[in-house]
């Protein structure tokens, strides 16, 4: 029995505490906007915030995030997530869109950590999620313009 | 891919019957359903041309929804968008309701068009050639019966209604949305010849400020894919896929698998065991418990180094096939004043799309089979589930999702995730859905490779420096070979092995591409862009080499060749002008330039990178020109551009697929690495005006920006790369 926060609600699951957080968010909670890409933290899909902070999903366990809270793109809110959400559809981010829950979750998390980021601090913060339709490009402007706009 | 079924099929009679072979004798031209909701119309499907666009493409719910059913696949590169850009221009409607959704089943009315309509699939970038007529007459001819309902429901002249964001009115007391008058409308004669609007009169064809409709939901978690299926009782499969390609079960045991708690069984399919769980862990789990004995008696025992050296032997001796031969090569060569010669190799190359592949199967107790997935050739992929289930087309309804990036993976000839999926669901029995949901590690070992190929390359200038003959000798495997694809390859050449080489444009007196075609057993397929991700790359690089023997400016000497090909040179001439090609770069920065047409679009491109080391690099900015006739969303044409030119970078500096005695080397993305956000350059995309016809944007940003890049590095080293990736080339 595993107990910890999901999207600010209490949850327990009866499940092997092995089980990737991943698969207990999609297959057992029925959350499907956490993806799955590679299954060995290399693309980023999964990405989640573990008490704030970008997780991969896949490679950890539910037994290792008893206590914790986690936030899937499901459970995003506030004026950061918001903002960057908006920007990313004004702007046309996405292409196919498989990825764009992993990027606007590690894009939430580096605003709130670094409201003002550069380019270098977008490309450290950004890198280890990929992209195979390559919008990066948007990416790194649709985080600066949120930052803008979370500055105004 | 595949645009040369447009071009052939109307005229050979083998062609057309090989293309009708695999859709009219299994009875896809009879469709399971025309829309949702309308089965009983399906066996009455008029031709297209005529058809009642409510009962085909424009579905308008009582709830005032308009929901456009696509003839083409939605992988990410915005068909959707496109088409129903098409429709709104001549509907008049509401974007805020608009969605898209894919059709399927009925050839007549989905059939690519710009393969004569002969069966419905994506690729080779038609998606815009097909759908231009399609679907702004289908969205006139529904506003034109919208229009009629209201007029006869209001008793007034047909001239005296207008439309408007999804509102028919007259005057300013008669008012209906297009949801009320969707049942009325329906009932309306078809308009026989419905006019479009002229091109002053477009209000969303050519919009900059346009917006996908299908943004938000990309970027709020709620868009659905393959993956995120979900109904009771479905369950999860995974895969066990032969070690090397070839190999076939022999046997396996599954005991202790099944004794696993949450593995509901495990069974053997076309195409190698699934373990079937009651989620994705469980499944993952057993497979780890399952053992199997592989025969490898027809395996593919070779490595790429073996491949690769029986390539370049192959390559110095005679060729087996000729696809393009002006004038008299030898004899030009002979008497040329000097004489470059080149080799290229190029690995192997995954799609490596994000999402792993993956299809959704359920036979019902009635015999229904139906198939949720990625299907980009849904006709043959109907043909293939029917095959597999044991009944006849008409018994299989699919359901075309987006999906999460294809690059031409998700259109097989074989339809093997399809095949997985209904075998997997056959084995389980009726009513039991089941997802085969494969790893990344399938993914990559899992075939369907951009082929390997050499280059043998030779060209002759004259004394003043001008190019008189040029050959080049391609060894590599067919993609079409062994495919129904095959009646494509004439006279011993697979057309998507040469185009971008036999359809060079540059003006040469004495031309030559020949063709090797060689057997090895390892799966390949078009990967975004196909033959112009080799071809492009050994032209653009070589030509601009032999401008530098010439002494000859690099583009200067590619539009004394050019005469004859107004729309390339345009799109160089402008990439140049914009990227500032003849001014000055600071000390370290480099130039390079290239230009190639691939499926009728034009794209030049010009990269500044910034030089220290071979292994120190980077790739600054791309400045780019396309031409792509009339430009439906501008600003998606960027985005494709951007897209492209990240996609081929990644490609063309550091990926590679190899084997290692028959065994693929690369399991996952820490070995096989697409390109990342701190090695995307600054793109800027410049549209040449245009009133010609559109064609894709999908495919033709990928070819130049490998060449582009090669050809800035022997700027800065005065190398010219040859062996890929780039990164390995580099070092060597």
């Amino acid at each position: 029995m595993v107990a910890f926060t999901l999207n600010g609600e209490a949850q327990t699951l009866d499940a092997d505490p092995e089980m990737p957080l991943l698969w207990a968010i999609r297959d057992v909670i029925g959350l499907t906007g956490t993806k799955f890409g590679c299954g060995m933290a290399q693309c980023g899909a999964c990405t989640v915030h573990i008490d704030g902070s970008p997780t991969r999903s896949c490679q950890t366990a539910i037994g290792d995030v008893e206590g914790m809270s986690v936030t899937t793109i499901e459970g995003l809110s506030g004026k950061v997530s918001e903002t960057v959400q908006t920007v990313w559809a004004e702007l046309d981010v996405p292409q196919c869109g498989y990825c764009q829950s992993g990027q606007i979750m590690s894009a939430t998390a580096l605003l709130a950590e670094t409201p003002k980021p550069t380019d270098d601090d977008i490309d450290s913060a950004m890198s280890g999620n990929l992209c195979r339709c390559a919008t990066y490009q948007r990416i790194r402007a649709a985080i600066h313009e949120a930052a803008n706009r979370l500055e105004a | 891919m595949l645009q040369f079924l447009m071009k052939k099929e109307a005229v050979k009679p083998t062609r057309r019957q090989f293309l009708l072979g695999a859709t009219a004798a299994t009875g896809l031209a009879v469709g399971y359903r025309l829309i949702a909701g309308n089965p009983a119309i399906a066996q009455a499907a008029p031709a297209a041309a005529q058809a009642n666009p409510f009962q085909t493409y424009v579905e308008i719910t009582p709830e005032n929804r308009i929901i456009i059913h696509s003839s083409q696949f939605e992988m990410g590169q915005g068909s959707y968008f496109g088409i129903a850009t098409l429709v709104m221009e001549e509907l008049d409607g509401d974007w805020a309701q608009v969605d898209v959704v894919g059709g399927s089943g009925n050839t007549a009315l989905f059939g690519n068009l710009a393969w004569g309509g002969a069966f419905q699939g994506t690729g080779g970038s038609t998606s815009m050639t097909s759908s231009w007529e399609r679907y702004r007459k289908a969205g006139a001819a529904a506003r034109a019966m919208l229009v009629a309902a209201a007029a006869k429901e209001w008793s007034v002249p047909d001239s005296e209604v207008t439309a408007a964001s999804g509102v028919i009115s007259h005057g300013s007391d008669k008012r209906a949305t297009f949801g009320e008058l969707a049942q009325a409308a329906a009932g309306m004669p078809v308009p026989e010849d419905v006019p479009l609007k002229s091109r002053d009169k477009w209000t969303q064809i050519g919009s900059d400020t346009l917006k996908r409709y299908d943004s938000a939901g990309k970027a709020n978690g709620t868009q659905s894919y393959t993956i995120d299926v979900k109904m009771d009782g479905l369950l999860t499969a995974v895969m066990i896929h032969p070690p090397k390609f070839g190999a076939e079960v022999t046997s396996f045991d599954a005991a202790k698998a099944k004794a696993f708690d949450g593995v509901v069984d495990v069974v053997q399919t076309p195409r190698g065991i699934a373990v079937v769980g009651q989620n994705m862990w469980a499944a993952l789990k057993g497979r780890d418990l399952v053992t199997v004995e592989w025969n490898e008696a027809k395996a593919e025992q070779r490595g790429t180094a073996e491949i690769m050296a029986e390539y370049n032997k192959l390559a110095e001796g005679p060729a087996k096939a000729t696809a393009r031969n002006d004038g008299d090569v030898a004899a030009a060569l002979a008497g040329a004043a000097k004489v470059v010669e080149g080799r290229y190799e190029f690995p192997y190359l995954a799609h490596a799309s994000i999402e792993p592949l993956n299809a959704v199967a359920r036979i019902d107790a009635d015999g229904t089979v139906e198939v949720w997935g990625g299907h980009q050739m849904p006709d043959i992929y109907q043909a293939a589930a029917a095959q597999v289930a044991g009944t006849t087309p008409d018994k299989v309804r699919l359901h075309v999702l987006k999906t999460g990036g294809s690059f031409g993976r998700r259109a097989v000839a074989d339809a093997d995730l399809v095949v997985e999926a209904v075998a997997v669901a056959k084995a389980l029995g009726p009513g039991k859905p089941v997802k085969v949901q494969w790893t990344r590690e399938n993914d990559m070992r899992g075939g369907r490779y951009r082929p390997a190929y050499v280059h043998a390359i030779k060209a002759g200038l004259d004394k003043d420096g001008k190019l008189v003959a040029l050959q080049d000798h391609i060894v590599g495997q067919s993609i079409m070979g062994g495919t129904p694809m095959a009646a494509m390859i004439e006279n011993g050449v697979d057309p998507t092995s040469v185009e971008g080489a036999s359809n060079l444009p540059y003006a040469v007196p004495n031309l030559k591409v020949d063709l090797t075609t060689t057997d090895v057993n390892i799966p390949v397929l078009w990967w975004r862009s196909v033959g112009s991700t080799h071809t492009a790359y050994v032209m653009e690089t070589f030509i601009d080499e032999l401008a530098l023997e010439a002494k000859r400016d690099p583009v200067e000497f590619r539009l004394s060749m050019l005469d004859a090909h107004p729309r390339h040179a345009a799109v160089l001439r402008l990439a140049a002008e914009k990227a500032g090609w003849d001014t000055p770069l600071p000390e370290g920065r480099f130039r390079g330039v290239a230009l190639h047409e691939s499926f009728s679009t034009y794209v030049a491109e010009v990269v500044e990178i910034t030089f220290k080391s071979a292994s120190d690099f980077t790739v600054d900015r791309v400045v780019c020109a396309v031409d792509c006739g009339i430009a439906i969303n501008p600003d998606q044409i960027r985005a494709q551009m951007e897209g492209g030119i990240g996609f081929g970078l990644g490609a063309i500096l550091q990926e590679e697929l190899t084997l290692t005695g028959g065994v693929v080397d690369q399991e996952n993305y820490d070995t096989y690495t697409p390109l990342r956000i701190d090695q995307m350059p600054k793109v800027e995309v410049h549209i040449v005006a245009s009133d010609e016809p559109p064609t894709g944007v999908g495919e033709p940003g990928v070819p130049p920006i490998g060449p582009a890049v090669a050809n800035a590095l022997r700027a800065a080293t005065g190398k010219t790369i040859r062996s890929l990736p780039i990164t390995k080339g580099l070092s060597a």
